[in-house]
């Protein structure tokens, strides 16, 4: 009798142990750290909104570390080509040593973030509101870094990377995702992004585009040429109506494409490999694909217009290396770093002295990097949320919308 | 039925292709170490070393290298320690929930990777970070043995119910107390099973990336290296290379376990 | 007593670091995620069942993983066990210890470095191809088919193994027992072989299942269809939906508990 009961009591205390924990664990879980603390001094600092809103107010010695998340080609020290590294002389000069994460795609460098093991990323328009909505980063002092002040106006106090007059990370360069085919099987140069649409396309299971749901916005960005009674203005905010052609034309356009590139290293393959000869891609690869020689390969920005990208260095709510942070912000957007970095990746750089020293002359007229004219059809990766910033109120879709979509539009 | 030609012409014949199958792609790997160029296109244009210096050359390398060794030994360790006692427990007592242990072992290894995953990271942020323990490769290690356990109990539990507990008997009779006993007679015979399961426990560990993903923070064992560096276009005929050295260090261990466990062949014939 | 302190260490660490965080990932799949905010919403709701229930996508990768999950098992049963068969039965001590070794190596080299050398294998230009044109044939290329290969290759060790485990434990003389009683070989093999082998089978087939029904890497590689892994994992990202992560993450813990379920009452658990 009592040895009945001595079972049940046990699976009885097993069941309450794992519940209690889990409840445990919910509760604490999840609701986390309110704003980042605020180190330095708060008084005596009048008109720094960065620091009121829980910036550091002064960098001090190096720490001698610093652990980043960052796009491929961002973070050079010399592995991938000898001649490309501007991580060792940041080393010598600050005492660092550098420890980065290569990201593929802004969902895995959110998720990264919200690790807290680093200390900074060079996050895109899409990813950088929402490491701000999780508290994953904290506001820069600008103040702090030197060169911000050579940073092009119109990359300075953009939505994604300021918000209600707080800056939240220095630039560090702007890009766009262009249309690219290989030469021998391409044979006349496209203009539009309606090779990538047309249902009859000569290239069907050929075809290569961004395989992540911001890709969505590069539908809108054609729908805005070709439809314009559907009014759309910015690729990012879409109401049900936009929003749902958009999708609709990507799901006609699952039946020709080939591959949804996940990082620059299949998509390299894939065209070397002849498994794709048209698609979206960064000037990176092409670049790359350059370098290797095995096939010919075209770019074009297509007379549409493009989504693009402005990245910004941003630090981290829990990091555990700020000053290193601070001084690596300072040395990846002064002039000669900066024009470095944007001759290897294939972007515009964001300091204006920098195109005067990149090594091909013609690099910032290749990237249109003084040219606004050019970029204002670059439509840059911003996170779509509800608010549609117009008359439209909340009526847009929001990215978990966009995510489900796009899972719908894979199949 | 075993003895006639035509079956073991087939058998040989099947056995020889599945080999071809298992060794192609390594192959590739090995012929790619060697490539010219470092563009993954077949065929290859040419043959160098030169990887092979540079590979010979990488403190990242060698530093996932070992880190992925340290918490293979380390979570061995744990799941050769915590494996075999339940595996004692399960053979050598009945009660009630025996039958759920076994089941609860296996869970880890049998849920697919990105739920332990996912649940181990929620775990380590909400249990252990309070407490002071962050993501490195104390968390890395918890990952592995968390399903390393499994393969260890599995072995242990088979090599038990393979001999016979009345030398065991006989010892206590003779009046040595359970560690004696444990050390004298139990363990000797439980020693290819620990090793065995070892080695596959190991070889899961040092693999292993989707869990690794998700609890090692800033922590880079060698899998991690290895699916960071893809997205640098130079270092991968150095991941190539890397590939081939650790295959060829591997054969080490497993000859030598395979030595170590060779059955008396009691139920064989030759 | 005794028994108390051997099961303590196991079971607390089971307990404490695994089962509790599964219980706190499937409690958060009751939640959401308020919209503008990106914070957890804790009240709970069957949203998340419901999207995944009612939108047919979510039906079809389900459907797709499971799929070629049975396929892979399927394929590295039938090609696991003629090598295992001669390793146990057939093979001369020697060769049986250089089998072991040949079959276990590849374990230790990088998944990731394997499925790239199965991209060149099977690219459009890539060796499969260059073999196979001059016969006017053509490799698969990339897609479910190239991913039910990929997996088969890749857990083909984890099938070999056990079956290989479980044969070595038919005596010889029952063999020849079956034949001296008149048995011709198939009949031996239906009645002896497979009553033995089949629990060991179905030991494997628990990892063989398991990986592919988890994996998400795999398909990112070699094909553009998507499986259970990649949704889950997308949706832990910037989407931030990790209520939503869960919910279909409880799928292939349901479909590995009713599998694992079965393998039990099959005997898999005596055969590991």
């Amino acid at each position: 009798m009592s040895r009945q009961w001595k079972r049940h009591a046990g699976w009885a205390a097993l069941i309450l142990v794992v519940a209690g924990l889990a409840l445990l664990a919910a509760g604490c879980g999840g609701g986390e750290e309110a704003g980042a603390p605020s180190t330095g001094t708060a008084g005596g600092e009048p008109a720094n909104k960065d620091v009121a809103a829980g910036a550091q107010a002064n960098v001090g010695g190096g720490e001698g570390q610093l652990d980043l998340v960052a796009w491929a080609g961002y973070v050079e020290n010399g592995s991938t080509d000898p001649e490309v590294d501007w991580v060792t002389p940041f080393t010598e000069k600050t005492g660092c040593k550098v420890n980065v994460t290569i990201g593929q795609d802004s969902s895995q460098m959110v998720t990264l973030m919200k690790t807290g093991n680093f200390d900074g990323v060079s996050a895109s328009g899409d990813a950088s509101l929402r490491l701000v909505a999780g508290d994953d980063v904290k506001p820069v002092n600008v103040a702090l870094v030197p060169n911000y002040a050579d940073v092009i106006p119109a990359l300075k106090d953009q939505p994604y990377n300021t918000v209600d007059g707080v800056h939240y990370g220095i630039p560090h360069g702007r890009g766009a995702n262009i249309l690219m085919w290989n030469k021998a099987v391409v044979k006349t140069d496209p203009d539009s992004w309606g090779v990538l649409f047309d249902p009859n396309s000569p290239y069907k299971s050929k075809i290569s585009v961004y395989g992540f749901p911001i890709y969505i916005a590069d539908a809108a960005v054609y729908l805005k040429a070709t439809k314009p009674d559907l009014g759309i203005d910015n690729p990012y905010e879409l109401d049900d109506k936009q929003f749902q052609a958009a999708v609709d034309l990507l799901k006609q356009q699952r039946q020709i494409v080939g591959e949804y590139w996940p990082d620059a290293t299949k998509q390299i393959q894939s065209y070397e490999g002849g498994d794709s000869v048209v698609g979206t891609t960064w000037q990176y690869q092409a670049n790359v694909i350059e370098a290797d020689e095995k096939i010919k390969v075209g770019t074009t920005l297509p007379k549409e217009g493009a989504t693009g990208w402005s990245d910004t260095w941003m630090i981290s709510s829990k990091a555990k290396h700020p000053n290193c942070m601070y001084m690596w912000m300072d040395w990846i957007v002064s002039p000669q770093v900066n024009a470095d970095v944007a001759e290897w990746f294939g972007e515009a750089p964001a300091n204006s002295k920098s195109c005067a020293l990149t090594a091909s002359k013609d690099h910032c007229t290749i990237f249109h990097a003084e040219d606004e004219a050019y970029f204002d059809q670059v439509y840059e990766w911003q996170t779509p949320i509800s608010d549609c910033g117009d008359d439209r109120g909340e009526a847009c879709k929001d990215f978990a919308d966009w995510q489900q979509a796009w899972t719908e539009i894979k199949g | 039925m075993v003895q006639s030609r035509a079956a073991k012409l087939l058998l040989r014949a099947a056995t020889s292709l599945t080999l071809v199958f298992i060794y192609l792609p390594l192959g590739v790997i090995t012929l790619y170490s060697f490539n010219d160029s470092r563009s993954l296109t077949w065929p290859i244009p040419g043959f160098t070393l030169h990887w092979w210096g540079k590979a010979l050359d990488n403190p990242g390398a060698r530093d996932a290298l070992l880190t992925s060794v340290k918490a293979g030994l380390g979570a061995t360790g744990i799941a050769l320690v915590l494996g075999t006692l339940a595996a004692l427990a399960v053979h050598r007592y009945q009660f009630f929930g025996r039958e759920t242990i076994s089941f609860l072992v296996i869970l880890p290894i049998a849920l697919p990777g990105i739920v332990t995953g996912m649940a181990l990271n929620a775990t380590i942020s909400t249990v252990f970070e309070p407490i002071g323990i962050s993501f490195g490769l104390l968390t890395v290690v918890v990952g592995h043995a968390t399903f390393c356990i499994v393969v260890m109990y599995n072995n242990v539990l088979a090599r038990m119910r393979r001999s016979s507990r009345s030398i065991e008997e006989a010892s206590m009779d003779l009046g040595a107390d359970p560690w004696q006993t444990f050390r004298h007679i139990t363990f000797p015979q439980l020693r290819t099973a620990l090793l065995a399961g070892g080695l596959l426990a190991f070889a899961l560990s040092f693999d292993e990336i989707i869990v690794t993903t998700f609890t090692a923070g800033p922590v880079k064992t060698l899998p991690i290296w290895i699916f960071q560096n893809f997205a640098r276009p130079n270092q991968i005929p150095i991941i190539n290379v890397v590939a081939v050295i650790v295959i060829l260090l591997s054969m080490i261990p497993v000859y030598i376990a395979q030595r170590l466990t060779q059955e008396s062949g009691i139920l064989r014939r030759r | 007593m005794q028994l108390g302190l051997l099961l303590a260490p196991p079971l607390g660490w089971l307990l404490i670091a695994y089962l509790g965080s599964l219980a706190v990932l499937f409690i958060s799949a009751f939640w959401s995620v308020d919209s503008f905010s990106g914070d957890l919403v804790r009240d709970p709701t069957l949203h998340n069942f419901r999207t995944l229930v009612e939108t047919p996508v979510y039906r079809q990768i389900t459907g797709r993983t499971v799929g070629i999950a049975a396929a892979v098992t399927l394929a590295d049963a039938l090609l696991a066990f003629p090598i295992a068969f001669y390793m146990a039965k057939v093979a001369s001590r020697r060769m049986r210890g250089l089998l072991v070794i040949a079959i276990l190596m590849p374990l230790w080299s990088s998944y990731l470095v394997k499925v790239y050398a199965w991209r060149i294998i099977l690219q459009e230009d890539g060796l499969f191809n260059w073999l196979l044109s001059p016969f006017g044939l053509s490799g698969p290329g990339f897609g479910d088919v190239a991913t039910w290969l990929v997996f088969t290759y890749l857990w083909l060790p984890y099938m070999i193994i056990p079956i290989y485990a479980g044969l070595e434990r038919l005596p010889d003389s029952l063999l020849e027992a079956s034949s001296d009683l008149g048995g011709r070989g198939w009949l031996t093999f239906r009645r002896v072989i497979m009553p033995i082998a089949f629990p060991a089978v179905v030991a494997g087939s628990i990892f063989t299942f398991s990986l592919s029904l988890g994996d998400y890497i795999t398909p990112t590689l070699v094909s553009n269809t998507q499986f259970i892994g990649n949704v889950v994992y997308d949706n832990i990202g910037v989407a931030g939906n990790l209520p939503f992560a869960a919910a279909f993450a409880t799928v292939p813990v349901v479909v590995m508990v009713a599998y694992l379920l079965v393998a039990r009452r099959l005997g898999a658990f005596r055969a590991l």
